[in-house]
């Protein structure tokens, strides 16, 4: 199914088509996300990665709809499941992939490994590996926004399970009565590790959000479209000083909980769910709306994954060769 | 006798004991159909059904707090933080509640329940899956804290832990969860709080241990045993109350001490080990007590050759041997 969404309307009335350079943009990032998680399962298969990895294929669109209305300062705070995000946000698959191999050049130098990745200088304050653990971060970060005047936004990713962490409601409630510049995104992917999130969450987020007076709404969070107008609607509340709002995409994870959970594996999901919702993925969707409404060529988008492969493929081939992580690092950085 | 390992005495155990007190019920996240991300309530939803066997939100505050009601309220519940570098969100209600109702209240309320966490490194389980908890806790007056190195101890020490009025806090070495086997009797048996185990007798020095850190250090002892150095070995099993009885009496024979954690040095199960024994066995040392940790950085590292250089192993703990040996 494709979706017609051709033209975003701003809070201001102003209509913008979108150029053909950002939708290409939009498939180009999908599809790295798609690619590097397709290489860390092939990896992680052979016994060649050390360690846990969540993979965040199915869930392309909600990273790069958001991340694509973002500008280099503004900042983001990520997941367990956070190299979608990462890589959205402007993350180099090299340095990645090095990290998640425990190498020197890695991102953190490898004391992180997957769910740890952090960059500074492109305004990516950190996966992490404790369930609403960003949470805090990006909302402090939108205070510190504040209260220096700068004019960045800042986006909390948190997933369905996090929004039963109580951090979650401390802070968001902060962030309604200072009218902070932040966006809290949330990744309804069905599942908060292995129990159906109606199973552990009562009420919507949305409603949740509301009832602390911050404006929300749902989107399918498979429609990068959707996303993307959802996040500028979002953007421009934080730049004009309307305070926070809450988007709650509705999408699905393919893959299990983390690499050791292979879809069913524990028959807390059965495959006709999960096919069903492959059906709609994000990246399918996309390039059928590319191809139909658009009329770009094929061909175009069959270069741009030839690309993309080849940039995998060497940032694979450059963690692999590159040098484990120093010893002598162990005791770096506790103190100044 | 079955031979099982570690999670499947601990398995076992909370099963036996389900069975006969309807009073205990169990909660953590994705312990339900799931059973666990261990596995260690495989089945038990299936038998006790949801009443008994709650999933419950990510939400680790939510599960100590809400369990706490249970516990002062007539049950007796088990509440499972996935990994123990989770349970941080939850310290209010362990240290600041659970640990002080029966202080606060003069006795009037109890608050028995055991919390469950597999903790330690060596897994490859970086920053947020790898660390060892028991020095914040053990520093909790009114609070237990266990952490068995055997199948034996597992079943032993849990009933002790179900029987206890007193919130407990037990530790489970993740590494050695499916690597340590050994005989779990049938038949009912308590493995008493705050008592001590010596697992190999010695003349040359005593050596202190528990998790993980006890199976090193035996490898270790008979490492060095080739070379004429013979080890008494003391499995703490409980790291509060400390058994300070068959500790002194240990030091009193051999005259060295040598204590070995996994978790950071600094303020560590060490620190208090060795401070008794200054004070109370002081005349008896031949050395001055050593302390072999984890080094003070503020999680275990993720790449393998960061990890290997965190975690104590048994040839690092024979070097440490032949060192203080020498003195």
């Amino acid at each position: 199914m494709t979706t017609r969404i051709e033209e975003t309307r701003s809070s201001t009335g102003k209509t913008t088509e979108l150029s053909e350079d950002l939708l290409l943009d939009m498939y180009k990032r999908m599809v790295t996300i798609r690619k590097f998680e397709e290489a860390v399962h092939d990896v992680y298969s052979r016994g060649v990665m050390p360690g846990l990895a969540h993979l965040y294929i199915g869930m392309e669109a909600v990273a790069v709809g958001v991340c694509v209305t973002l500008k280099g300062t503004d900042t983001i705070t990520s997941t367990h499941r956070g190299h979608g995000h990462l890589l959205a946000k402007g993350g180099d698959p090299q340095r990645m992939f090095a990290e998640l191999l425990g190498k020197k050049s890695g991102y953190n130098h490898g004391k992180g490994g997957s769910m740890h990745i952090v960059d500074m200088s492109l305004g990516i304050l950190g996966a992490n590996g404790v369930v609403g653990g960003g949470l805090g971060i990006a909302t402090g970060a939108a205070l510190s926004a504040k209260l220096t005047g700068a004019e960045r936004v800042s986006v909390a990713f948190f997933g369905d399970g996090a929004l039963n962490e109580g951090i979650y409601y401390e802070v968001s409630n902060m962030a309604a009565l200072f009218k902070l510049p932040v966006i809290y995104v949330m990744e309804n992917n069905q599942y908060g590790e292995y129990t159906p999130s109606n199973k552990s969450t009562a009420g919507t987020g949305p409603a949740r959000a509301e009832a602390m007076g911050i404006p929300a709404m749902t989107v399918d969070g498979n429609d990068v479209l959707a996303v993307y107008r959802a996040a500028l609607w979002a953007a421009e509340r934080a730049r004009t000083g309307e305070g926070p709002s809450f988007i709650e995409c509705q999408t699905y994870r393919w893959l299990g909980h983390h690499m050791g959970d292979q879809g069913d594996t524990y028959g807390y999901r059965n495959s006709d769910e999960i096919e069903r919702w492959k059906k709609k993925g994000p990246i399918k969707r996309l390039k059928a709306y590319l191809l139909k409404e658009k009329d770009i060529r094929v061909e175009v988008l069959e270069e741009i994954d030839q690309k993309v492969q080849m940039e995998i493929d060497n940032a694979v081939e450059y963690a692999k060769s590159a040098l484990q992580a120093d010893r002598s690092e162990v005791f770096q950085d506790v103190y100044a | 006798m079955a031979v099982k390992t570690i999670i499947e005495a601990i398995h076992d155990t909370m099963l036996e004991e389900m069975r006969r007190d309807p009073t205990i019920v169990i909660t953590g996240e994705d312990i339900g159909k799931r059973g666990g991300v261990f596995r260690a309530t495989q089945g038990f939803y299936e038998e006790f059904g949801p009443m008994r066997v709650i999933d419950s939100p990510l939400s680790e505050l939510s599960i100590i707090g809400i369990g706490i009601g249970m516990a002062i309220n007539g049950l007796h519940p088990i509440c499972e933080i996935q990994f123990a570098d989770f349970i941080f969100p939850a310290f209010n209600q362990i240290a600041n509640e659970a640990a002080r109702i029966r202080y606060r209240s003069n006795g009037a309320y109890t608050c028995p329940m055991v919390i469950r966490a597999p903790y330690g490194g060596g897994i490859g389980g970086g920053l947020y899956h790898s660390q060892s908890v028991e020095a914040f806790f053990a520093h909790v007056p009114g609070l237990y804290v266990l952490a068995p190195s055997t199948p034996y101890d597992a079943k032993g020490l849990l009933r002790a832990a179900l029987r206890a009025p007193d919130p407990v806090l037990f530790l489970e070495h993740k590494k050695i969860y499916r690597l340590v086997k050994g005989e779990v009797p049938a038949e009912d048996y308590i493995v008493p709080i705050g008592k001590a185990n010596i697992v190999r007798e010695g003349e040359d020095m005593t050596l202190i241990a528990y998790g993980l850190m006890l199976h090193e250090s035996l490898k270790a002892a008979e490492i060095v045993s080739r070379e004429g150095i013979s080890v008494e070995i003391i499995d703490l099993r409980s790291l509060r109350p400390l058994d300070k009885e068959t500790i002194l009496h240990s030091v009193e024979k051999t005259s060295k001490v040598l204590i070995v954690h996994e978790d950071n040095l600094t303020g560590g199960l060490g620190a208090e080990i060795g401070a008794i024994i200054a004070a109370e066995g002081f005349e008896n040392l031949d050395a001055p007590i050593r302390r072999y940790a984890g080094p003070d950085i503020p999680a275990v590292p993720f790449s393998p050759p960061m990890q290997d250089f965190f975690m104590p192993n048994a040839a690092k703990i024979a070097d440490q041997i032949r060192d203080l040996a020498a003195y």
